[in-house]
């Protein structure tokens, strides 16, 4: 049976990201319809093959050292497994990896490319993909019909469940015969601060809306009062205004209190991604259509600046 | 280093976006145009470059709404050049095979190492710009990047991984990157220097006819359906704030 | 500088034995176990006019260094009775080599002009301050609040970075017809200039229609701009955006032009200052006045027929008393309604305190926190609850919003903050 899915796992170092079994998990569903085998592309030759057994094939790309990471080796090695199965969907995630490849193995294959997509199906000769345009704020059907389609997929669009199956999957060795004009140096770890916000079991969370660093003293004398830590969104990270551990999302981390308490974050998907698991999210923006309220429990269109101010009385700050 | 910065105009997400008529793009009509966050990033990364060597910095854009604005407000703030790349419907939603093909087509003609682009956009349904363009130019290139320093022929490019994880790497020059992130929020031009730019420099108009596909059909866009959604707590910030106090305190979290 | 308002006594140097020779005379007397001048030290010498210099040579910096040291200003400073402050002070530093340019103090002045009133030297720090502040911003020195109200301004054509296209969505709540131009572009008498805060803050959207339906009472014929409306940017100006300000001023005066009205009434002393005097520098005049000075001779045609029992203080605004000479119109209104007792702070009319929004104050929150006591909008709701008031009436749009959150944050939740309009609104049988 001939290939007609291809997944790539982002996996660099260590475990396979949890997006590589969400999209296995579609992947195969895709596979079905289109009635071939699921194929994942997997870097190096050392990983964890028995948690891949939602695929068919393996296809290992030699060369690819783990352990570090260049677009351009990457590209290489991916383009050699695409021109070896020759797919009819490729799948990546909005990761920093899907990021780096979808747009340009799409136009070097002439491939049609549908990014932030959240769900997929098959429409006759067409691959449908439903994806997110402006931050989400509208959603827009597309139909590719080219010969290879490319998907980059918003993580947590699928169940990672579906993906992790135990099988034996037949494993390939992709020999990648370019030479990428690139080096692959090093994966540097973050520093770690003092604190964990990984293990709080609460969160207070500010985002942009703080406006600027002088008011950050108002939300850190909050969560002092309740004894938890501050964490944030990017712009607060990227300004300076919080040490980068304390950064909730795709580029920080992931988080999973009891409570997360939102002040002033928009709820961005690359944010979402962070703290959507909390088991209860409080979020107070201004804005009522502000995404963060779709993934909340309950929320505020408050002013936090008066809300904040009147919690923090209530713990006694 | 002769830095390229691309920037692009988007529909500012502080409106209401509704959908146009036949439902396949946004209402351009009436919707402001502002320039590209992360390609703010992006200028002002080259920016922070050439404050500390010499850099030669050209912006260059596609005509769009109000792109004048962005291109002349990089001038104030240190950019040596900027140039419009004009010869296609400026009204329209450019997509990124488009939007790729017009500026490889200048590129090709126009000497730069290093091509600096936003990360993303809010409307690149169709994938990211920087890796579409480096393969139309058929360089390097680099996604999510945080950092970079040059080496001589080569670029030594920090990317973020996730979680604060950084794969660092060396790609040989030219090259085009996607910013993430600068190492310091944008500056500030004041609205005095950006009138200065517009009196006393100018932007270099270039016609290109160039295109290329990329994306799908776009059948229809719609906003999306509210599901579920939060339970919305009303009332003055000090009732609000009593409702919030007793759910924190029903999860045994903290006392008083 | 020192930490927020605690005024640093002076070391006074006392020795046991000292004696003092003059080195003049040689005369030598015994100053043993008492305080001398002499005794400390005094650097009289240390320092360079350079700072000075490079103030002088701004157009409007030039009177800082007239400034002889009297120090009549400083009491009236509302900025030095809650922290360190006024022109004398910063002059004093200026000397001792304070980089203004570069120095939080930049900020702090709210244009109040208090100082100017009496300062014999006309030390004017209206002028000086925002030239100051404009040669930093061009330098790209800004504090980070103040540049995003400034982009928000430039972008947007209001600070609060609205929906341009919802600039009249008050009116909907007016329960009077409010006419926009663009829709409806005959003649009209009055040309109503909401301007931001009116426009977009909910409490000042409060107001704005309390001020449609007097209008409406008052029969007076007039209309807004709606959408095509842009701030007037004073503050912006004050704050050091004299760019912005030009740029506003083109396409505010582009939009007047289309239209055929035969005077302009604002309830922002912001804007009305920079209609006043700014605009005829630039060859821009027009008939001018603030709301209140419309309403005054109009009163006795409003049905204020319903009691408000209730003891009223005022606050003048700067821009429209000290700036602009208006202390009568606000309190004619006041005074017209019924059952109002008038009841007047220590400090009012020329000498009344700043609510500290001015000259961009309204947008340096965060930043003059770190270096005052408490904000000047407190200090001055603090004032106005000693009195017994019950109300405090305002009619700047910047203060309902400044006041409310002060008469919160100092425990005076009792005193009501309403603009005059809202007043005279509530008085309408
Ligand atoms: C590869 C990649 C990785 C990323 N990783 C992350 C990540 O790890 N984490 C992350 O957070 N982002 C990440 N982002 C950025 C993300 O896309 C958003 O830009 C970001 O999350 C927005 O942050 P925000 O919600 O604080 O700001 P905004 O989107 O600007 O939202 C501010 C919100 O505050 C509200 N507000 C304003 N004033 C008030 C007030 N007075 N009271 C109450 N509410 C108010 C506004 O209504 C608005 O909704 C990433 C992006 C990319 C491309
Ligand atoms: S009143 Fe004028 S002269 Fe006197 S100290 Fe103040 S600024 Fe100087
Ligand atoms: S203008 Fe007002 S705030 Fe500024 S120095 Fe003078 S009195 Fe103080």
């Amino acid at each position: 049976m001939a290939i007609s899915v291809l997944v790539l796992s982002e996996r660099i170092a260590g475990e396979h990201p949890e997006a590589t079994f969400e999209l296995l998990g579609k992947g195969s569903k895709l596979a079905k319809q289109l009635g071939g085998e699921l194929a994942v592309a997997v870097a190096g030759t050392d990983y964890p093959v028995q948690e891949l057994g939602g695929a068919d094939v393996i296809l290992e790309l030699a060369g690819l050292e783990a352990g570090a990471y260049a677009a351009p080796i990457w590209e290489a090695g991916v383009a050699a497994a695409i021109a070896a199965s020759s797919p009819r969907v490729v799948l990546m995630s909005t990761g920093t990896v899907g990021l780096d490849l979808g747009g340009s193995l799409a136009t070097r294959f002439g491939g049609q490319l549908a990014s932030y997509v959240i769900d997929l199906d098959v429409d006759g000769e067409e691959i449908l993909a439903t994806a997110q345009l402006y931050g989400g704020k509208m959603l827009a059907e597309v139909a590719l019909d080219s010969f290879i389609c490319f998907a980059t997929v918003i993580p947590g669009s699928f169940p990672a469940d579906d993906g992790r199956s135990t099988g034996s999957p037949r494993v390939e060795r992709i020999e990648v015969g370019e030479k990428p004009k690139a080096v692959a140096m090093a994966i540097r770890e973050p520093e770690t601060g003092g604190v964990d916000i990984t293990a709080a079991p609460m969160l207070v969370s500010v985002g942009r809306g703080i406006g600027s660093s002088d008011n950050l003293e108002l939300v850190q004398e909050l969560a002092d009062a309740l004894k938890v830590p501050l964490s944030a969104s990017r712009p607060v990270i990227d300004s300076g205004w919080l040490p980068k551990p304390h950064q909730v999302g795709k580029s920080g981390k992931k988080v999973k209190p009891s409570i997360y308490l939102s002040f002033g974050i928009s709820g961005a998907p690359e944010h979402l991604e962070g703290m959507r698991n909390a088991e209860m999210i409080i979020a107070c923006n201004t804005d009522p259509g502000a995404p963060i309220f779709e993934v909340a429990h309950f929320g505020t269109t408050v002013d936090l600046f008066d809300l904040v101010p009147e919690l923090t009385e209530r713990f006694g700050g | 280093m002769k830095i390229v910065v691309a920037m692009r105009q988007l529909a500012d997400l502080v409106e209401e976006l509704e959908v146009n008529a036949d439902g396949t793009d946004i209402d351009r009509d009436f919707v402001k145009f502002v320039s590209n966050e992360w390609d703010e990033a992006a200028l002002e990364e080259a920016l922070c470059h050439k404050d500390d060597g010499d850099a030669e910095i050209t912006v260059v854009a596609l005509d769009e709404p109000d792109v004048d604005q962005t291109l002349y407000t990089a001038l104030a703030k240190g950019a040596d050049r900027a140039v419009k790349l004009t010869g296609h419907d400026p009204e329209g939603w450019i997509r990124t095979g488009d939007r790729a093909a017009i500026l490889a087509s200048w590129l090709e003609r126009d000497d730069f190492d290093l091509v600096l682009t936003g990360v993303q956009a809010a409307d690149d349904l169709d994938g990211q710009l920087a890796g579409v363009l480096a393969e139309r130019l058929g360089v390097r290139h680099a996604a999510v990047v945080v950092g970079f320093h040059d080496a001589d022929s080569a670029v030594q490019v920090e990317q973020e991984l996730g979680g604060g994880t950084v794969a660092v790497s060396s790609l040989e020059l030219p090259a085009v990157l996607g910013i993430q992130a600068a190492r310091q929020t944008p500056r500030y031009a004041s609205i005095t220097r950006i009138r200065q730019a517009q009196q006393t420099q100018t932007i270099q108009e270039v016609e290109i006819s160039a295109g290329g596909s990329l994306g799908g059909t776009v059948r229809k866009i719609s906003p999306p359906k509210k599901r579920g959604g939060a339970e919305m707590l009303e009332g003055s910030a000090s009732e609000v704030a009593e409702r919030i106090a007793e759910l924190i305190r029903s999860k045994g979290l903290a006392r008083s | 500088m020192p930490v927020a308002g605690k005024k640093q006594l002076p070391d006074v140097v006392e020795l046991e034995s000292a004696i003092v020779k003059s080195p003049i005379s040689g005369r030598e007397w015994d100053v043993s176990g008492s305080f001398s001048r002499m005794l400390n030290p005094r650097v009289l010498t240390d320092y360079t006019y350079a700072g000075f210099a490079k103030i002088a040579s701004l157009t409007g910096g030039e009177s800082l260094q007239n400034c002889y040291g009297c120090g009549k200003c400083v009491p009236v400073c509302p900025v030095d009775l809650v922290g360190e402050y006024g022109p004398r002070k910063i002059h004093r530093r200026v000397q001792t080599g304070l980089d203004l340019f570069k120095a939080d103090e930049l900020w702090m002045c709210t244009t109040c002009a208090n100082c100017l009133r009496v300062c014999p030297k006309q030390v004017n720090m209206v002028e000086v301050m925002p030239a100051v502040r404009e040669a930093a911003v061009a330098a790209g020195d800004i504090p980070e609040e103040l540049q995003v109200v400034m982009e928000k301004t430039f972008r947007y054509g209001n600070a609060l970075g609205e929906n341009p296209r919802k600039r009249h969505a008050w009116t909907k709540g007016a329960g009077v017809p409010v006419r926009v131009l663009s829709g409806d572009p005959g003649p009209v008498d009055v040309l109503f200039y909401v301007e931001d805060y009116w426009s977009y803050h909910p409490r000042g959207q409060q107001a704005a229609q309390a001020f449609a339906r007097l209008l409406s009472h008052a029969g007076v014929d007039f209309a807004i701009l709606g959408a095509e409306e842009k701030t007037v940017g004073d503050s912006q100006r004050l704050a050091g955006e004299k760019g912005l300000f030009e740029a506003l001023m083109e396409e505010v005066v582009q939009v007047l032009d289309k239209y055929d009205f035969r005077r302009i009434v604002t309830p922002d002393p912001h804007g009305f200052n920079a209609l006043v005097k700014e605009y005829p520098k630039y060859g821009h005049n027009y008939e001018v006045l603030h709301y209140t000075q419309l309403l005054a001779p109009l009163v006795g045609n409003l049905p204020l027929t319903n009691r408000i029992d209730a003891k009223v203080t005022f606050h003048d605004p700067c821009y429209l008393g000290r700036h602009n000479g208006e202390y009568d119109a606000p309190r004619t209104l006041i005074n017209a309604i019924p059952g109002v007792e008038l009841i007047e702070m220590g400090r009012c009319k020329g000498n009344s305190y700043c609510c500290g929004g001015g000259g961009g104050g309204m947008w340096l929150d965060g930043f003059n926190a770190n270096h005052l006591t408490e904000r000047l909008s407190e200090r001055r709701v603090r004032e106005a609850a000693e009195t017994g008031a019950d109300i405090l009436a305002v009619c700047c749009p910047y203060e309902v919003s400044r006041f409310e959150d002060a008469a919160k944050s100092t425990g005076n939740e009792r005193l009501k903050v309403m603009d005059i309009s809202e007043l005279l609104d509530m008085a309408i049988g």
